[in-house]
């Protein structure tokens, strides 16, 4: 095990993922919204703000995919090493981690079920851009309309057509994270 | 002049304070150390761990003394305690066949490989009050001490090299945990006997005690009771075999049920399965019973509608910390709930012109 | 603040466990998720649901009130108040504005609240179907479902017996148009309420589950054409503040039959009062 898997990690644990639960929340409950984060630095690809939302939500109960560039012995190591969550296939993984065009296509992860739609995967998607301009989102969290820089449309717009089955998303780009539940309509 | 009434932060610190006082009783009379009620205490010390889902004698003694001897407290107290404590791994099953036996019987057979051992039991004693006890009387002295035993083999083997039972096939499934994961319905059969095990005696035995009386009978024979001490090992990966970590006394009862045969199974005889920790016996030959009205559906009985064959309806209110909670909840303010009943109350009677029937006050629920 | 016990009490596993929970819950609004709810060092029924929730949602910096029945010193909401001052050391308050988080019992605050705040509810039967079936496996399949008919027929026989829906708390609600709800047991007419600007938590310990109402969620609350909901309260106005707009507690005076009403929410009243506002029976009232 090299420095870099060993560092990187919360210094304060308890209120380091306190805060950053808070910006997670924030940004779920209120798509469109831009949080900025901070208290990870996890070795490369992986960005600042999917490392602090790996070791807040992330732990030995909850598998997690990384799509192919992602997919590397440093970030496997860091995982474990920081939230001991176990890799895994992307129809058995509580969370996915990736590019965009790598996660495609997202009917390969859980949906959850009728009875259970809680039992559906989280997708942290890595994007080079994240500004509060683009799509036009509706939906619960959002007063009137609410605008976010979506890498497509479509895609969501078939995701939230399932509802109260469905995906639900965190956008993080550098230091800042957004995000999209499946409640939302995107136009 | 009203004043609302204001002050609830002193009124709880004088409760504690007075609760405090009470606990202790008359300062005259010694106090009671937690050793005592560990030795002597021994039963109440064993219900508190296995509703407390604690093995730890003196952490239950200290409850017990704690809650004044009211014991749903104190496995109150351990319950909240054992949450606070880190999991470091889970044991290897323990083997009740290897359990150092300080009590075993079985209802089924005269004499068996093992014998009947009665052990420390109530169960032949007259129950008079024995007043030698208010006075200090001398430590008794058992007339020969125990043979140092044997393992001695589980009753149920007997009847299955015959046949005449169901096999219980062995099953490395890590077994749910319900301190873990959310109850979820239909509950699996080892989910089942986590939640009995840690259930409340008095509720366990009712139940069973209604099997006996016709809800679901299913005419049980106590195969098998013992009680003894079973060592506890856990794998180490770093070394590579399991080593002995501790030692608890468990409660063990097999009950070995009627079946007629279903569609697929040929007539035999069927188990119930009680395991509690410490000496426990009413609780573990209540366990089995319930355990084995529970398993009418795998076992294509018919459902009766009795309260014991039903998995949520005895999951769902077993557990005496949940009920206790629940039930005392109800002496919490509800003035703002109450409050709008009344209203509604008041309503219905000026439009029904003030009759005051039945029908209206049932509205008010 | 204690050192003997982590953060807010509860360890790290557990709070990502109930955090993961809180953001399934948000993501689908008004569904109750279930969760691992673990035993606390307070009675279940007594706010373990909210007090789980709430010690996964304390920051250091949150500014914590705890309310029962709307007032800040009924005995339980102290007592869940130093539970966090002892083991969170976060800074409590009773005023609802300068509140970042807010527990609550059976109300919700008088005063609007904003978007930075966050309200979390005790509940203790989540399950808005369970007095119409209390089986969890048919419930949860009638929810999966959406099959209501059961509860519109039971508010319908209270309008042919009653003439009105004889429910006055705990009112049921829809969620965007899809899940039923329990609101908790909150008096109907703060039911209105519930479209807000703050994100609002609902924690059942007992019942292991956690459901939440995003900020601006459509909320609407059950009733028919010719029956529409009533968020009525006691026509009176606060005998110490003067409000006309609050939800108010009656409070017996002797034993002749004289009674008084004041304000459930003790903040809103003592805010009023602290601005002038006066009622009939007020100390300084004519």
């Amino acid at each position: 095990m090299d420095d870099l898997t060993l560092a990187g990690g919360f210094s304060d644990p308890a209120q380091q993922s306190a805060q950053a639960f808070r910006a997670v929340m924030s940004a779920l409950a209120r798509p469109g919204r831009i949080e900025a984060v901070r208290g990870a630095e996890p070795p490369a690809p992986l960005s600042p703000a999917a490392g602090v939302v790996l070791l807040t939500l992330c732990d030995p109960e909850t598998p997690i995919h990384l799509t192919p560039s992602f997919d590397l012995p440093s970030l496997r190591q860091w995982i474990g090493f920081h939230a001991g969550a176990p890799i895994a296939g992307a129809d058995e993984c509580s969370f996915a981690i990736g590019p965009w065009d790598e996660l495609l296509p997202l009917d390969r992860f859980p949906q959850g079920t009728s009875e259970y739609p809680d039992r559906s995967a989280t997708l942290i998607v890595e994007t080079p851009l994240l500004e509060a301009r683009g799509a036009t989102l509706r939906g619960p969290g959002i007063r009137d309309t609410a605008e976010l820089s979506l890498p497509e449309i479509v895609a969501f717009q078939r995701n939230a057509r399932a509802f109260p089955l469905g995906l639900d998303f965190i956008f993080t780009c550098g230091d800042r994270l957004a995000a999209l539940p499946r409640s939302t309509e995107v136009a | 002049m009203y004043v609302a009434v204001k002050g609830g932060e002193r009124a709880i610190d004088n409760a504690h304070a007075w609760l405090a006082e009470e606990r202790r009783g008359d300062a005259g009379v010694t106090e009671l150390s937690t050793e005592q009620i560990r030795e002597q205490l021994a039963l109440a010390v064993n219900r508190v761990m296995a509703e407390g889902s604690l093995y730890d004698p003196d952490l239950a003694a200290l409850a017990i003394k704690q809650a004044r001897g009211d014991l749903i407290e104190a496995v109150f107290l351990i319950r909240a305690y054992r949450t606070t404590l880190p999991r470091f791994g889970h044991a290897r099953p323990v083997d009740t066949a290897a359990m150092r036996c300080e009590r075993r019987i079985s209802a089924t057979f005269k004499d068996l490989p093992g014998g009947q051992v009665l052990g420390p039991t109530f169960d032949y004693t007259h129950r008079l009050l024995d007043f030698k006890l208010a006075a200090d009387g001398e430590a008794p002295r058992m007339p020969a001490p125990p043979a140092e035993s044997q393992p001695v083999p589980h009753v149920t083997g007997f009847l299955n090299r015959e046949g005449l039972i169901e096999e219980a096939a062995p099953d490395d499934t890590p077994p749910p945990d319900l301190t873990r994961e959310p109850l979820e319905m239909p509950a699996s059969r080892p989910l089942r006997l986590q939640s009995l095990t840690r259930a409340d005696e008095g509720f366990t035995l009712a139940l069973a005690y209604s099997t006996q009386r016709g809800y679901a009978r299913n005419h049980a024979f106590v195969g098998e009771l013992r009680i003894g001490a079973v060592a506890v090992e856990m794998d180490i990966p770093e070394l590579g075999f399991a080593i002995e970590i501790g030692e608890v006394t468990l409660t063990e009862c097999e009950t070995v049920n009627q079946f007629k045969g279903s569609k697929t199974e040929p007539p035999q005889f069927t188990r119930g399965y009680g395991l509690v920790f410490g000496q426990s016996e009413r609780k573990s030959i209540s366990m089995a019973l319930v355990d084995r009205a529970l398993r009418w559906e795998e076992l294509g009985e018919d459902f009766t509608g009795a309260p014991a064959q039903d998995t949520e309806f005895v999951l769902y209110h077993a557990d005496n910390i949940q009920a206790t909670g629940f039930l005392e909840h109800i002496k919490l303010p509800h003035y703002v709930d109450f409050q709008s009943e009344l209203e509604l109350v008041r309503k219905l009677r000026r439009e029904a012109g003030a009759g005051d029937t039945p029908e209206q006050m049932e509205a008010a629920e | 603040m204690s050192d003997d016990y982590n953060f807010a009490y509860l360890d790290e596993q557990t709070k990502r466990m109930i955090r993961r929970a809180i953001l399934k819950a948000l993501a689908v609004p008004g569904y109750q998720v279930p969760f691992a709810s673990r035993e606390m060092p307070m009675p279940y029924g007594w706010g373990t649901g909210g007090v789980q929730v709430t010690a996964a949602t304390l920051t250091p910096d949150d500014r914590l009130k705890v309310i029962d029945q709307g007032a800040d010193d009924t005995t339980n909401a102290v007592s869940i108040r130093k539970f966090f001052e002892r083991t969170a050391g976060v800074e409590v308050v009773t005023s609802t504005s300068e509140a970042s988080i807010i527990q609550t019992r059976h109300r919700i605050p008088e005063e609007p609240l904003s978007d930075d705040q966050i309200l979390v509810y005790q509940v203790p039967i989540p399950e808005p179907l369970r007095f119409l079936e209390p089986r969890e496996s048919e419930t949860r399949k009638m929810h999966a479902l959406e099959e209501y008919g059961l509860m519109h027929v039971k508010l319908y026989e209270d309008i042919a017996r009653h003439g009105h829906i004889a429910t006055a708390y705990a009112y049921p609600v829809k969620v965007e148009g899809r899940y039923v709800m329990d609101p908790s047991p909150i008096p109907k007419f703060d039911n209105p309420k519930m479209e807000m600007a703050a994100i609002q938590l609902f924690g059942a310990g007992r019942e292991q589950r956690i459901y939440a109402l995003p900020p601006w969620t459509r909320v609407v609350s059950l009733d028919f054409e010719d029956h529409p909901f009533d968020p009525s309260k006691a026509e009176h106005p606060c005998a110490l503040c003067g409000a006309a707009d609050s939800y108010l507690d009656e409070v017996i005076t002797d034993d002749q039959g004289g009674r008084m009403f004041v304000c459930s929410d003790t903040d809103y009243c003592e805010s009023r009062r602290a601005a002038g506002h006066r009622g009939e029976l007020a100390e300084d009232a004519a």
